[in-house]
């Protein structure tokens, strides 16, 4: 475990930023461009991913232990989020026969 | 050192592999493959208690939960209609714009520190186990209100009313 952590060593913490600004955008993107609605949901998760990367790394840069916890109560909330959002999902089928999202423009008014 | 931007490379290919697959199954066995490369990350932070929760939580609970909703909702017909071609590129105009945005502020930052394990038991669950029962008592407490909120509502949400089913 020694040798494998050593291997992250020289890694600055702007390549870390770097990299979950990349993963957040990505998930922007298909939130924007998608319209199948379970498609949608995986990018909000994959934003949620890419902070949750982001806290560790701040984390163990500042060597303070909360960040993880708070990764923990985040991936909490997200499997609270996942039931809730599925369930919501699976009766919109129910109602329109779709998970076409351009359906529900109701809300748009 | 390469380690982490091979698993960076890897990470960013699957994300963009998982927005654009046309199958919305595909869609979720990239996100799996994305968030395997995740947990290689808190792997090579030495994170061990978040890259077990999130091989556990995320991997095996979470997207075996969308492989089934997927399954429960009947997609066989090429359903997904795609957006025109203007509105997709606007999209990623758009996406990319915040990219570089917030990389450019982090420009503004200069050059940073390596990120160092000064503590090297930092993310390990003994370490983790005592600040969570400690000072989060309170909060994750809650967040079980929360879980359980959450499972009614689910299960409210989801069941057939008989009464209002036309």
């Amino acid at each position: 475990m020694e040798s494998l952590t050593n291997t992250i060593h020289a890694v600055p913490l702007n390549h870390y930023i770097l990299l979950s600004t990349i993963i957040f955008s990505i998930g922007v993107m298909g939130v924007l461009i998608r319209r199948n609605a379970i498609v949608i949901f995986m990018s909000v998760e994959l934003m949620l991913n890419a902070v949750n990367l982001l806290l560790t790394a701040f984390s163990v840069y500042m060597g303070d232990a909360s960040g993880q916890v708070f990764v923990f109560f985040i991936m909490a909330l997200a499997a609270a989020e996942v039931a809730v959002g599925l369930a919501i999902i699976v009766m919109i089928y129910r109602n329109t026969n779709s998970i076409d999202i351009n359906v529900l423009n109701r809300l748009k008014w | 050192m390469s380690t982490f931007y091979f698993i960076a490379f890897l990470s960013i290919f699957f994300s963009i592999l998982v927005i654009s697959a046309k199958n919305p199954v595909h869609s979720i066995l990239y996100l799996i493959l994305t968030f395997f490369t995740f947990t290689i990350h808190y792997i090579l932070m030495n994170a061990q208690f978040l890259a077990i929760v999130n091989f556990i939580v995320y991997m095996g609970a979470i997207l075996v939960l969308f492989l089934y909703t997927l399954m429960l909702i009947n997609l066989n017909k090429d359903s997904e209609p795609v957006k025109p071609f203007m509105i997709k590129f606007a999209g990623v105009f758009g996406g990319g714009i915040l990219a570089v945005a917030l990389a450019a502020s982090l420009k503004s930052l200069g050059a940073s520190d390596p990120v160092i394990l000064k503590n090297p038991d930092l993310g390990l669950v003994k370490n983790l186990g005592k600040v969570l029962f400690n000072e989060f008592l309170l909060p994750f407490e809650v967040s079980s209100v929360l879980l359980l909120s959450a499972m009614v509502g689910a299960v409210l949400l989801a069941t057939k009313d008989p009464k209002t089913a036309a």
